[in-house]
């Protein structure tokens, strides 16, 4: 429907919308996140929801201790590899419709903690982030900030052909690997359906211009 | 009190104990008190309980891992060279390290001071790495003695738990060790510094791309 029409009819106290947008608002507009902090980044989390900052003006003010009644998980912290199949457990606990928010350096990489002994470098190597969020620990207005990105990304998602959400596609995973514990690292380091590693672009030397990236 | 008064007390105290104090290069200069293994409950018990003492708070345990290392010193010395009597440097070399060691920070509530630091060191770093817990004099080593013993391997007699901390109960090795090896997981990164890219480099020429 023409955008202009509906903007006019809905001056004259007539609403016309479709399905998707109506699907897609309830989704995007009652978001409730699961309320489990991993290290500094929650005290910011929860900093966000307070009255200062106030997340409830978006829709997510119900922070649910339990992951069956949560659809928003925000992986505030530090993931040690101790704590990694936790939290792959929780959300796989978790209800479809459910997003990943992952919060800070720590959740994205690892951090300033990456290839610690003990610190898993990044949350996406075992399950999907819709939304990243730098910083060490970022502010609440960017918390809010991925949470509105994550709204519009909710919003603009049709309902139907291939680009549907993975919730509403049949066969898809709502579940992923739980890592186990090995001697030295998880087993295994890393979901390979959903995570591989960056590879190393081709240098390309500036003056002149060889892919092998030597001077000649 | 200074620690040289402490260790008078000790030796009046707990008799046969064999003591060292250790000096601190640093600006501070504080000394700190090698006890040996064997009379460490003794010892610990005595510092608690003494009047004057009243050593009441453990507030820290670490560990520290000496490897053997070997230190060359030059020392000048007469000698006779073709039958002229010449001074020759010589280098003496000598190996150091090869041990465990546990430090305590001690202080008292009551007295109001502290801290006084305890040592006690390993005989090496493989097969005798017992040492005596200190949990059942100060409740407050418990954590930092499985702490010592999860990340260094320090295995502590008489502690009333002693189990992992930090690292999951399948993993083997100690990781503060300065010889453990981490597991080969370097992968490419776009703001990799020079050591870390030369590793994930090395990572992926071995395995190939993933």
């Amino acid at each position: 429907m023409d955008e202009q029409l509906k903007s006019e009819l809905r001056r004259q106290g007539v609403v016309a919308t479709s399905i998707q947008e109506l699907y897609n608002w309830g989704r995007k507009s009652s978001i409730w996140p699961l309320n489990f902090g991993l290290a500094c980044c929650a005290i910011e989390m929860i900093a966000t929801t307070m009255a200062r900052y106030d997340l409830a003006r978006f829709g997510a003010e119900v922070f649910r201790p339990s992951p069956r009644q949560a659809d928003l998980m925000i992986v505030a912290g530090t993931v040690t590899k101790k704590m990694a199949p936790q939290v792959v457990r929780l959300y796989n606990q978790m209800a479809e419709p459910k997003y990943v928010i992952s919060m800070g350096a720590c959740a994205i990489s690892g951090g300033p903690f990456k290839q610690g002994y003990n610190v898993l470098k990044g949350i996406d190597r075992f399950i999907p982030v819709d939304v990243y969020i730098p910083g060490c620990p970022p502010r609440p207005e960017a918390l809010i900030d991925a949470f509105l990105m994550l709204q519009k990304k909710i919003d603009a998602q049709p309902l139907t052909g291939p680009d549907r959400p993975r919730f509403m596609q049949e066969g898809a995973p709502s579940e992923f690997t739980i890592p186990t514990f090995g001697a030295h690292d998880l087993e295994p380091t890393k979901n390979r359906e959903i995570w591989s590693a960056p590879a190393e672009p081709a240098l390309v030397h500036i003056t002149n211009g060889n892919p092998n990236g030597r001077p000649e | 009190m200074t620690l040289e008064e402490i260790k008078t007390e000790i030796e009046a105290n707990v008799p046969g104990c064999r003591l060292e104090l250790i000096a601190n290069g640093s600006p501070s200069g504080q000394l700190s008190l090698l006890v040996a293994p064997e009379h460490m409950l003794p010892v610990a018990i005595f510092l608690r309980d003494a009047a004057g003492l009243a050593l009441d708070y453990c507030s820290n345990v670490t560990g520290i891992d000496w490897p053997v290392k070997e230190v060359s010193t030059k020392t000048k010395v007469k000698k006779l060279v073709d039958g002229v009597e010449r001074e020759v440097e010589e280098v003496v070399k000598t190996q150091t390290g090869g041990y465990l060691e546990v430090v305590y920070h001690l202080y008292s509530m009551e007295k109001k001071h502290g801290p006084y630091t305890l040592r006690m060191r390993t005989e090496d770093r493989s097969e005798r790495v017992h040492l005596p817990s200190l949990t059942p004099v100060w409740r407050s080593a418990d954590f930092q003695e499985r702490e010592v013993f999860d990340l260094y391997g320090v295995i502590f007699d008489g502690h009333p738990d002693l189990r992992r901390l930090l690292m999951w109960d399948e993993f083997v090795d100690h990781p503060m060790r300065r010889d453990y090896v981490d597991p080969d997981d370097y992968e490419y990164e776009p703001t990799a510094h020079d050591e870390v890219l030369q590793r994930a480099r090395q990572h992926t020429s071995e395995l190939g791309a993933e």
